[in-house]
């Protein structure tokens, strides 16, 4: 698209100064290195990765073990430990950005509404290694202490659900990950959310309040069906962020390459695996499998944000038939 | 083309991008052990009137992998590399520092020093097969102390390291289940536990979660103050861990009977020698005679090794034996003349 963009306006370019025609140029440019760089990344990264998927075949995808004495690589822990803490962090940081942004643009007072959002947006600030030391040192043993006990004894007798929260309470496993991934995303999400609230229409919220609308009925029926598609896209940007978090999920996921039904128990990331590893990755193929975990994520993450994409496109359709 | 793009990715993937050597500089990269050492000891020798180093402690298997690529003048290991390799990749290694790893535990009312351990039950308990502290084998190699039914928490590196190289090379030696199930290496494939990034990560878990036990270098159980257990040496001594232990394991190891320095001290044979003793290796190298960069590595070396050890000692590093010092000065002159 962006070609023909340039084609069309090429012959009114020969009839620029040379200084715009340099201008237009370098902003091209600029443009086009961004898609350079993005497929030379993923072109580096899949070459380094061949070799693991050629000696593996889809046994890197479905395989457990990974053992650098034997060199036997799968990917299948790293990739449920990544998708199990995303999954925990959108579960918790969806409803709670969500609350966040309707106490802010319909709830609060007026002269609550800026402090309180500028905290969220600090929060957005904080680097991700003070995170994940404020996960270990704090977190962690507070939820060691009295978070897993408690979850332990009230849904561990449960059929089903029980597996998912039974074993020592270490405070260091899934499920704190999880959370802590769920602190970082909340500011984005509900930094979007409550930015598209605001943009809804005065007319729209007036004309409902003055058919009777409850505030709940004026937020469910008006607000949101109006900004569907934004808050998607908002959401769909903290998953993203938390699928390739690495630093605080390091700290507190436990890093151990060991399937667990339990939240409780440690487990790895595609990210927090790399980010260990790498520096010591003796072998070829340890590097390689590595850099295949590399990949994985890089997929993942597309998959993601084209899933988002689509939906939003589909979304804005149907909000402009209607 | 092949190797360029596996670098760009190299590059991409750990944020790290190698330092080229002038010829006047002289590089190192590799262990994060003996990093504060190197640090301290080029410090001190560029005070003298020494040339710099410039010193990137990238891990153990990274300076390998950088010496072999000749973009630096040494490379630092936690572990030795076989001579075949050595003489495969044209380089010659020697000793440079001692250190220990020690057992942390985290159990309450027990004191430094007081839980023993034998190298079996080390063993069992990393395979994940005795799971409580009251399990009698533990419980019999501690008749004096009462030990909780706490539930056992193994804490092990989440990175590869010469450190686990170390430990899980003592393991392997003293129980023959290990060595078939997990075997030995930087990394391995731990049966069960949580891990750490490096000591302060493995030294956190242990002192947050109790019941958890956990192996760090020695100067991070005497920084941090850690409750450490006693492990019985070959002899059947619990040796404390410290210089006396760790120089005595230096010394009793059979140098003279291998090539290159080709030697894991663990599991040492004398009387007081500590069973997890560990040694940095240092890999130069082979050229036609000492020269330029390689000399200069070789003077800072000799420099420190006659002149080091009060600042090994102040750091916790433990300084390599006279004997051995003297052994390196004479592989020195066989191997560059």
């Amino acid at each position: 698209m962006s070609g023909m963009a340039i084609a069309r306006a090429a012959p009114r370019a020969r009839r620029l100064p040379w200084g715009d025609r340099l201008f237009r140029l370098l902003l091209a440019s600029a443009a086009i290195l961004v898609l350079a760089l993005l497929g030379g990344t993923a072109l580096a990264i899949f070459w380094g990765a061949l070799p693991a998927f050629l000696h593996f075949g889809s046994r890197f995808l479905t395989g457990l073990a990974w053992d650098p004495v034997r060199q036997e690589f799968g990917a299948l822990v790293p990739i449920y430990g990544t998708l199990v803490t995303s999954a925990i962090a959108m579960v918790t940081a969806v409803p709670i950005s969500f609350g966040i942004a309707l106490f802010l643009t319909e709830v609060a007072p007026a002269w609550l509404r800026a402090p309180i959002g500028a905290a969220i947006e600090l929060l957005a600030g904080i680097p991700s290694i003070i995170y994940g030391m404020w996960g270990l040192f704090v977190f962690a043993p507070f939820m060691a202490d009295h978070v897993e006990p408690a979850l332990t004894a009230l849904l561990g007798p449960l059929p089903i659900l029980g597996v998912l929260f039974n074993g020592p309470p270490l405070g260091i496993g899934m499920l704190t990950a999880g959370l802590i991934l769920s602190i970082m995303v909340v500011p984005f999400i509900s930094a979007v959310m409550r930015d598209v609230f605001l943009l809804v229409p005065l007319a729209l919220r007036e004309a409902a309040v003055g058919l009777g609308a409850t505030r709940w009925e004026l937020v469910w029926r008006v607000v949101l069906p109006q900004t569907r598609s934004a808050v998607m896209g908002g959401i769909f940007l903290g998953l993203g962020r938390a699928l390739g978090e690495t630093m605080a999920v390091t700290f507190v996921l436990g890093n151990a390459h060991e399937f667990s039904a339990s939240l409780l128990m440690p487990s790895t990331s595609i990210a927090a695996a790399i980010a260990n590893e790498f520096t010591e990755a003796d072998s070829n193929l340890y590097r390689s499998s590595l850099i295949a975990l590399g990949f994985l994520l890089f997929v993942i993450t597309f998959v993601v944000l084209a899933l988002a994409k689509w939906l939003l496109a589909r979304l804005s359709a149907g909000e402009a038939r209607r | 083309m092949k190797s360029a793009i596996a670098a760009l990715a190299l590059a991409l993937l750990s944020g790290f991008v190698p330092g080229f050597a002038n010829a006047a500089e002289i590089t190192g990269a590799g262990s994060t052990f003996v990093y504060p050492l190197l640090a301290k000891w080029s410090d001190d020798y560029s005070k003298q009137g020494g040339a710099k180093i410039n010193y990137q402690s990238i891990g153990s298997g990274g300076g390998i992998a950088q010496i072999k690529a000749a973009t630096v003048t040494f490379g630092a290991s936690d572990m030795p590399l076989p001579p075949a390799d050595l003489h495969e990749a044209g380089l010659i290694q020697f000793p440079a520092v001692i250190g220990g790893v020690v057992p942390a535990v985290n159990l309450p009312g027990v004191a430094p020093g007081a839980l023993r351990l034998t190298g079996p039950a080390l063993a069992d308990i990393y395979l994940g097969r005795v799971k409580t502290w009251n399990d009698p084998e533990i419980v019999s190699l501690n008749p004096g102390l009462t030990l909780p039914a706490l539930a056992i928490t193994v804490v092990h590196r989440s990175d590869g390291s010469g450190t686990t190289f170390n430990w899980v090379d003592y393991l392997a030696k003293v129980s023959p289940e290990w060595k078939a199930r997990v075997g030995e290496g930087t990394s391995v494939s731990w049966p069960t536990g949580v891990g750490g990034k490096g000591n302060e990560g493995v030294a956190a878990y242990v002192q947050r979660i109790k019941g958890a036990i956990g192996y760090l270098e020695y100067a991070y159980i005497l920084q941090n103050k850690m409750t450490y257990a006693l492990v019985q040496n070959a002899a059947g001594r619990y040796p404390e861990p410290g210089k006396a232990s760790f120089q005595e394991a230096a010394a009793s190891a059979e140098w003279s009977k291998t090539s290159d320095f080709d030697l894991v001290l663990t599991n040492a044979p004398g009387d007081g020698a500590y069973p997890i003793t560990a040694t940095s290796f240092i890999l130069i190298h082979r050229t036609a005679g000492a020269t330029g960069a390689v000399k200069g590595a070789l003077d800072f070396f000799r420099w420190a090794f006659a002149h080091g050890d009060a600042s090994a000692e102040a750091l916790d590093y433990v300084p390599l034996p006279a004997s051995l010092t003297a052994a390196i000065e004479a592989y020195w002159q066989a191997n560059l003349p």
